[in-house]
């Protein structure tokens, strides 16, 4: 994937320091020259818009700290006094809090995305599991973050999740009293969450770079899942994708400020407005709402160690969904039978995200059991299945075959050539 | 971008200006807050005056106080330490200006203007023990004018905290402070 034109400095510094470290090179090849299918739709903008998250989480977190104090009689306190006493706290701990829920919408929707289009498919088996890696991380790191404002739901959040652990055998309660440092969530376990809060969102920089690392190797997908073949398929990074992206964080910013300004508690637990009890668990225990679908699952399984397996299995398989697929058509929009089954499935994790709200007693826990059943079933049963009977509909030759149609494909495709240097 | 050959302002340029005018208007926005928050919060602002009970303090005793989170030294003086700080020419000192922050900037150093107004209220002292060099807390009834001795750099400071040697340039200063009743002071 070479790009529409090169970096050529022409300022003698920028040139001396371009020849002893291409970094501007660098950004011009990934961010400026850097191809992009002409074709991309806006579940395309979710990539920068979990970049700005990043960034955002970083940096209100970073700020959070300077007034936070990790300790278990002071964290609840000191939580209040960022909402009371700093000055713009109360944003900044919104901003942070909400950020993690926006965080994880734009993940989901990324995710989704990719599913749908087949993103995972040959040759970017490596950039899906990186891209796991990173959902992953960001799972442990919006737990450990829910657990230092030291409210009822906080601690309680702490027990259980870390318990999960105790599931495994022989080794399991040695593990969760090293998780807990004690003999039960304590401040100990605090500070080593914190810590690890702390830590985390770095390493998932990290994998973030890698990911776009591979993402500009292999080349990004595109609605058709055909691969650009000629200069014609393509648009230069920017101002065209550059300026979409923006909008579409601009959109998704307006999306957030609405929590944030307006229902910022409402993705909360009023129960974590009291403070810590350690003996006392609040009547009616529930995750964040990201971890929902998980919990549905966990509580489905009337066996402990079944549970955690189940919970931890469902992300597992994530992992071999491009080998789980064995359509040859990358593209769900190509794929009659596929596209009703991914829309089940959808259904499945937000009917499995919406039973998890709701207390594990009765027809929710049997309505629980066939979702969970089912979200299997789609990853080991029909996703394998579908490659070999579906009969999938005609794909185009190319990119621009597909977004000008076939009849218009020849004469206009040179106007698209030249769409890249057309300036105003 | 708008650099094909057209010299004329353009509905693009337009639209290019507009937008970079209110992605900078909401960059300072958002940087607002960040910079604010920064600033001391109300806990700490709450933290800002400090009384102090002046029957509780022996002719002679300095007491060290907390005010904003540095030492202040109140010290009850005795008749002899105001005389020998009254006898200094203003214009032999060091830094001849008060420091004074309830009186005027410029009002000169006399001890008059370093210690508390008022009738009977002379033999009270109240300053800032931070050293005016880098910021130690100097040492009481020490050095060779029966004031202050910094032991980081060897300032000293005289009976009216006025520094009288070494690297110091300013004399101790004197917080806002008020008499509250005969016996207490406020600070800050």
């Amino acid at each position: 994937m070479s790009g529409h034109a090169t970096f050529e400095p022409k300022n003698p510094a920028l040139k001396w320091f371009e020849s002893r470290l291409p970094l501007v090179g660098l950004i011009h090849s990934s961010f400026i020259a850097y191809p992009t299918p002409r074709n991309l739709n806006y579940w395309w903008t979710f990539g920068g818009i979990l970049s700005l998250m990043l960034v955002c989480q970083i940096l209100t977190g970073v700020v959070l700290v300077m007034h936070y104090t990790p300790h278990a009689t002071l964290a609840f306190d000191s939580v209040e006094h960022i909402m009371r006493d700093v000055s713009y706290g109360w944003l900044l701990r919104y901003m942070h809090a909400n950020g993690a829920s926006m965080f994880f919408i734009a993940v989901y929707i990324h995710m989704f995305r990719g599913l749908y289009y087949g993103s995972y498919k040959n040759p970017r088996e490596v950039l899906w599991i990186l891209g796991c890696i990173i959902y992953l991380l960001m799972m442990a790191t919006g737990f450990m973050g829910y657990v230092l404002p030291w409210g009822q739901m906080s601690f309680w959040g702490a027990t259980v999740i870390t318990n999960l652990f105790s599931a495994i055998p022989v080794v399991g309660p040695t593990i969760v009293q090293w998780l807990w440092g004690g003999f039960s969530v304590d401040n100990a376990t605090l500070n080593r969450f914190f810590s690890l809060h702390y830590l985390l969102p770095f390493m998932i920089a990290g994998v973030v770079v890698l990911h776009v690392w591979a993402l500009h190797v292999v080349g990004q997908n595109n609605p058709t899942g055909v691969e650009p073949k000629s200069e014609k398929d393509t648009v230069p990074f920017t101002p065209y994708a550059t300026i979409k992206d923006a909008f579409g964080m601009v959109c998704f910013l307006i999306f957030f400020s609405w929590f944030l300004f307006y229902i910022p508690n409402y993705l909360g637990h009023a129960d974590n407005y009291i403070p810590a009890n350690p003996l006392v668990t609040p009547a009616h225990i529930v995750p964040e709402w990201y971890y929902l679908p998980f919990y549905a699952m966990l509580r489905s399984v009337p066996d402990k160690l079944g549970g955690v397996l189940t919970m931890f299995g469902a992300i597992a398989v994530l992992f071999f969904v491009p080998w789980l697929d064995t359509s040859k058509v990358r593209s769900g929009a190509y794929r009659p039978l596929f596209k009703q089954f991914f829309w089940i499935w959808l259904a499945v994790c937000i009917g499995l995200g919406w039973l998890g709200s709701k207390p594990a007693e009765g027809g929710y826990v049997i309505a629980g059991r066939i979702l969970t059943v089912w979200y299997f079933v789609h990853f080991l049963v029909i996703l394998p299945l579908l490659g070999l009977f579906e009969k999938p509909k005609a794909v185009p030759a190319s990119i621009t075959e597909a977004v000008l149609g076939k009849n218009k494909g020849a004469a206009p495709a040179s106007t698209g050539a030249q769409a890249p240097q057309t300036k105003g | 971008m708008a650099t094909t050959g057209t010299a004329e302002t353009t509905r693009r340029d337009f639209l290019y200006i507009a937008t970079g005018a209110m992605g900078a208007v909401g960059a300072a926005a958002l940087v607002w807050p960040f910079v604010s928050q920064l600033q001391p919060d109300a806990s700490v602002l709450a933290l800002s005056s400090t009384e102090v009970d002046l029957s509780l303090i022996e002719e002679g005793q300095i007491v060290t106080v907390k005010w904003r989170g540095k030492p202040v030294f109140v010290w009850n003086r005795t008749a002899e330490d105001v005389t020998k700080a009254k006898d200094v020419p203003v214009a032999s000192l060091i830094d001849p200006v008060a420091r004074n922050a309830n009186l005027a900037a410029d009002a000169p150093a006399t001890d008059a203007n370093r210690a508390a107004e008022g009738d009977g209220r002379e033999k009270w002292l109240v300053v800032v023990g931070i050293c005016t060099h880098l910021g130690c807390v100097p040492i009481g009834h020490a050095g060779e004018f029966d004031g202050w001795f910094c032991p980081c750099h060897g300032s000293e400071y005289d009976s009216a905290g006025r520094v009288r040697r070494g690297p110091a340039p300013e004399n101790l200063a004197v917080p806002p402070y008020q008499f509250v009743s005969d016996t207490k002071i406020s600070i800050g």
